[in-house]
């Protein structure tokens, strides 16, 4: 029997309730950062950025632009010196002596509309003296490559990563486990893959965007769009040289995040220029073109596979190098590096590992976390080598996954046991749902239909004591008001938080309401809305804080009533006992207390409850083996399925089904976990066949949406199926842990192993335009000019 | 900048606003009317979070200068509800798990009326035409457009 952190009353979890926020979003009542009005004090910031992808900065002249009526500040490099970054600190506010990449902050103007602002730009004159640029991750990691981070040496790091100062290798997580080199002797079938995965962007609707003011005696505020609220206090403070107190971020409804508005990135710049005009709100709204080349990418990676298995198809060993292009700086990127290199084997066990896992500075736009941390890079190519691999030695691929996918008590690549997973239900159920074994007719004479499959695992990844807080507050009419500091970024999270709440203290969800905004100074503290790791990690707070003060009413009424707090419960916000059979509405003492039994005075007093958690058994890794106790808190795994049809006339995919089985432990809001699915399926498919950001010379060549396609409405599969599998998470709150991310994982593998099947061709990466794959019929010889 | 005086009627009300001639219909909404319901995604006609309804017809209100408004009648994402009860299509897109982050919700809602008021029911395909210059990256659009079909139901079923 699993130990769950289970409360006694559950009733609002797993049920599938309405969004808390869903009214307010569809009335336009909802309140994003940038729909704050600050009245006519307000000013407009734009940034000057470097048009090469690596320069010396010789000359900046900011002398006409300040010249200009209406601009309030002109900054450069100059102003700020320190250096900022969430795992290693390697970048600077705005740039001072060198740019790493285009768009690189060179110098910011705020004024008093955005037209003069965006004129005031044109009048600052940057004088560069260009330098080579590195173009691409594996050039870069050699000793040829120019040194982007000659400084890399001096950056303060977190313990974790390791930096190689004196190269572009700004991280390099290592794994060795058994023997690589003697077990492909004993394998019966090897394979050696390498593939490319372009970099993405992670194209929320709403775009970047901070208010940042700081008044005469220098406290800061910070309205933006963030998934980090109390990660940006933190961090920019530290920068700025003032305290964390002195630093308050409010942080409305995110317009989507994917990542994208995590950590530290543009709100920086903001807050810089703001400490230039005091008194004043200045507003940075990214454009939609830089959203795309200046905002967090989603790493570049080439990645190389060797894999073996014996004639059974059990894997024997894997040797698996990875170049992350992690861009001009690397400060978040470093970690997914890590990431990737831990989760190395995809979720099989493997008994001998070598992996090598290096972030590499370029002169590409500056990597960061997007949806997935790494993993859907990685899976790409490992989910095709296992088809391959199973081909090879002539075994079905879903047998070949059911002999090597991890099962509970598994050894991990680093060397700790998998906890309990519903990893092969998943896959059963995946391969179930699309008819796996089963080839069904194309719908036209001009088609090719094919299924593919593909499993997935993933952690979050953050520091070992990332953590989570929460308070519980109640009023007179018995609503119970609730403080949390995660962000709801379209996930859900306030929603399920509300019904935790209400399932652990014992009222209706609806009696439940979340304090939001979260702001720095009154919400509790979160570490960031990142990982997946919300309902896990904040989850388990909630619970803490409802039980705190449910003790306290409970303590209080057995005193009243002279019972035991054990006889007593909460339900559906009435005080109820066991024994007596007395009730007490919860609203009767949330604030005034109860009359002592002898008439002379009162107990009790206004209901406060608090809560934390934080992971404790989270261990280090040995920087030579990568090998460690603990590496993660857990792993989510999944499956995704894929049925689709190649057009060939036009090398054109219809995804025809998709299927997703993963395993949440615990779907306290089923339709919104299924959401979750359905949406990371879609962007998968999106990734998969469209999305690809094209970089010429370091130039970002499609920065807009007509250029850069996600998918429409009209490119939905047409039939897609969710299926959520509950195998509890020992210390997750009902058992659960986290499905944000995981959701498109495994999408571009099993849609690439749908297409090989359906054309007999691989490729070496996506996106699968119609034109890729019509060239690649057409070569194979499979279609004719 | 030369200024210009108009007149035009939002969400019901007749509204006077001065204007600069290079102000677009959406900024007049969020700056002029404080109407921030209308969302920016990307001021060039890409996206579809800034979709009103300009005299019955879905338009993208970032492609619209605010002077070509004159007279017209504009309705956004908070003219959509009565007093009373929502839209039908706001009702069903709460029900069928059609909003995540709710950024391009606004203009969703407004392109989904638009094509109700056309046609009162819409096929999936006729839907999934209809929203196709509304970009969503949390959905995956499949409970919006199982939204717009059962918001098609309720507004059946009121009439």
């Amino acid at each position: 029997m699993e130990k769950t952190n289970t409360p006694k009353s559950h009733s609002p979890v797993g049920e599938s309730k309405p969004r808390i926020d869903a009214r307010e979003k569809v009335t336009g009542a909802a309140l994003y950062a940038d729909d704050i009005q600050f009245g006519n004090k307000l000013l407009h910031a734009r940034i000057k950025r470097s048009p090469y992808p690596h320069a010396r900065i010789k000359k900046v002249d900011l002398t006409r632009a300040r010249a200009l009526p209406g601009v309030k500040a002109v900054v450069s490099g100059e102003d700020f010196s320190g250096y900022i970054g969430l795992y290693l600190k390697d970048r600077q506010i705005f740039c001072r002596e060198r740019t790493r990449y285009v768009g690189d902050p060179v110098a910011g103007v705020a004024a008093i509309n955005p037209e003069i602002a965006e004129k005031a730009l044109g009048l600052i004159e940057v004088e560069y003296e260009v330098l080579e640029p590195v173009l691409n991750p594996e050039f870069g990691a050699s000793p040829q490559a120019p040194l982007l981070h000659p400084d890399l040496g001096q950056y303060v790091v977190a313990s974790f990563i390791l930096p190689r100062p004196g190269s572009n290798i700004s991280n390099h997580f290592k794994i060795r486990k058994g023997d690589v080199a003697s077990a492909w002797k004993k394998c019966a079938a090897v394979i050696e893959r390498k593939y490319r995965i372009p970099h993405i962007q992670h194209a929320p609707l709403e775009p970047h965007v901070a208010i940042a003011k700081v008044d005469e005696s220098g406290e800061v505020t910070l309205w933006d769009s963030s998934q980090s609220p109390f990660a940006q206090r933190d961090l920019i403070a530290e920068t700025l040289g003032i305290s964390q107190s002195e630093m308050r971020v409010i942080a409305p409804l995110v317009g989507g995040g994917f990542g994208g508005k995590a950590g530290v990135s543009m709100e920086s710049l903001a807050v810089a220029i703001a400490t230039k005009v005091k008194g004043y709100p200045v507003k940075l709204l990214l454009t939609r073109e830089e959203e795309f080349y200046t905002a967090f990418v989603r790493q570049g990676l080439v990645a190389t596979f060797k894999m073996g298995c014996d004639k059974n198809g059990r894997l024997l060993a894997m040797e698996n190098t990875f170049y992350w292009d992690g861009g001009a700086y690397t400060e978040y990127g470093v970690n997914i590096t890590r990431a990737a290199g831990y989760s190395c084997t995809g979720p099989y066990e493997v008994p001998n590992i070598k992996a090598d896992s290096y972030c590499v500075y370029t002169n590409h736009p500056v990597g960061g976390p997007m949806r997935g941390f790494g993993m859907p890079e990685m899976h790409a190519g490992l989910e095709q080598c296992i088809d391959e691999l199973a081909l090879q030695i002539g075994m079905d691929a879903v047998e070949f996954r059911r002999r090597n996918c991890l099962k509970g008590g598994s050894i991990l690549p680093t060397g700790g046991k998998m906890h309990p997973t519903g990893l092969s239900e998943c896959l059963e159920k995946a391969a179930e749902a699309i008819d796996w074994g089963k080839k069904a007719p194309p719908t036209a004479p001009n088609k090719r239909r094919g299924k593919g499959l593909a499993l997935m695992w993933k952690a979050p990844a953050m520091p070992g004591n990332a953590g989570s807080s929460a308070w519980i507050e109640l009023a007179e009419d018995g609503m119970l008001t609730l403080g949390v500091g995660c962000q709801d970024i379209g996930q859900g999270a306030f929603t399920v938080a509300a019904q935790m709440a209400a399932a652990a203290f014992g009222v209706p969800y609806e009696s439940v309401r979340v304090a939001t905004p979260v702001d720095t100074r009154y919400s509790p503290y979160e570490w960031q809305t990142v990982a997946s790791r919300i309902t896990w990690s904040t989850g388990n707070a909630i619970i803490n804080a409802a039980h705190d003060a449910r003790q306290q009413v409970l303590d209080l009424v057995a005193k009243a009533w002279d019972e035991t707090p054990a006889d007593l419960d909460i339900v559906n916000g009435m005080v109820v006992s066991f024994k007596s059979e007395r009730e007490i509405p919860v609203k009767d003492l949330a604030i005034k207390g109860l009359p002592k039994a002898d008439g002379k005075g009162w107990m009790g007093g206004p209901i406060i409850g608090r809560g934390n958690f934080m992971p404790a058994d989270v261990t280090g890794l040995d920087p030579e083996t990568g090998q460690g106790e603990k590496a993660v808190v857990h792993y989510t795994t999944g499956a995704q399925a894929i049925e689709l049809e190649v057009d060939l006339d036009t090398g054109r995919i219809d995804i025809l089904k998709g299927v997703a089985a993963f395993d949440v432990g615990k779907a306290i809001n089923p339709d919104m976990v299924k959401a979750q699915m359905e949406g990371g399926l879609i962007q998968g498919i999106s990734s998969a066949l469209f999305e690809c950001l094209q970089l010429k010379d370091g130039v970002v060549q499609n920065p807009s949406f007509v250029d850069y396609r996600i998918a429409t409405s009209a490119d939905l599969p047409k039939s897609v199926q969710s299926i959520i599998v509950e195998v509890p998470q020992d210390d997750g709150p009902w058992g659960a842990r986290g499905i944000g991310e995981h959701s498109m994982v495994p999408t571009i593998p099993a849609i690439a192993n749908a297409i090989y099947d359906a054309i007999g061709i691989r490729f070496e990466g996506p996106p699968f335009t119609a034109e890729k794959i019509y060239l690649a019929m057409l070569e194979a010889g499979i279609v004719k000019g | 900048m030369a200024f210009h005086e108009i007149k035009l009627t939002v969400n019901g009300g007749l509204e006077q606003v001065r204007i600069p001639s290079n102000m677009t219909l959406l900024r007049m909404l969020r700056e002029s009317l404080a109407l921030t319901g209308t969302k920016n995604g990307c001021s060039a006609g890409e996206c579809g979070a800034c979709t009103v309804l300009l005299n019955g017809e879905p338009v993208n209100s970032c492609m619209v200068l605010a002077v070509e408004c004159d007279g017209a009648e504009v309705v956004t994402v908070e003219g959509l509800a009565g007093d009373q009860q929502l839209d039908p299509v706001q009702e069903a897109i709460i029900h069928s798990g059609g909003v995540q982050c709710g950024f391009c919700t606004p203009g969703v809602l407004i392109s989904s009326r638009a094509l109700l008021d056309r046609n009162p029911d819409p096929s999936e395909e006729e839907i999934s035409e209809a929203l196709v210059g509304n970009l969503c990256r949390c959905t995956g659009y499949i409970r919006i457009i199982e939204g717009v079909k059962e918001a098609a139901r309720i507004q059946t079923a009121r009439s």
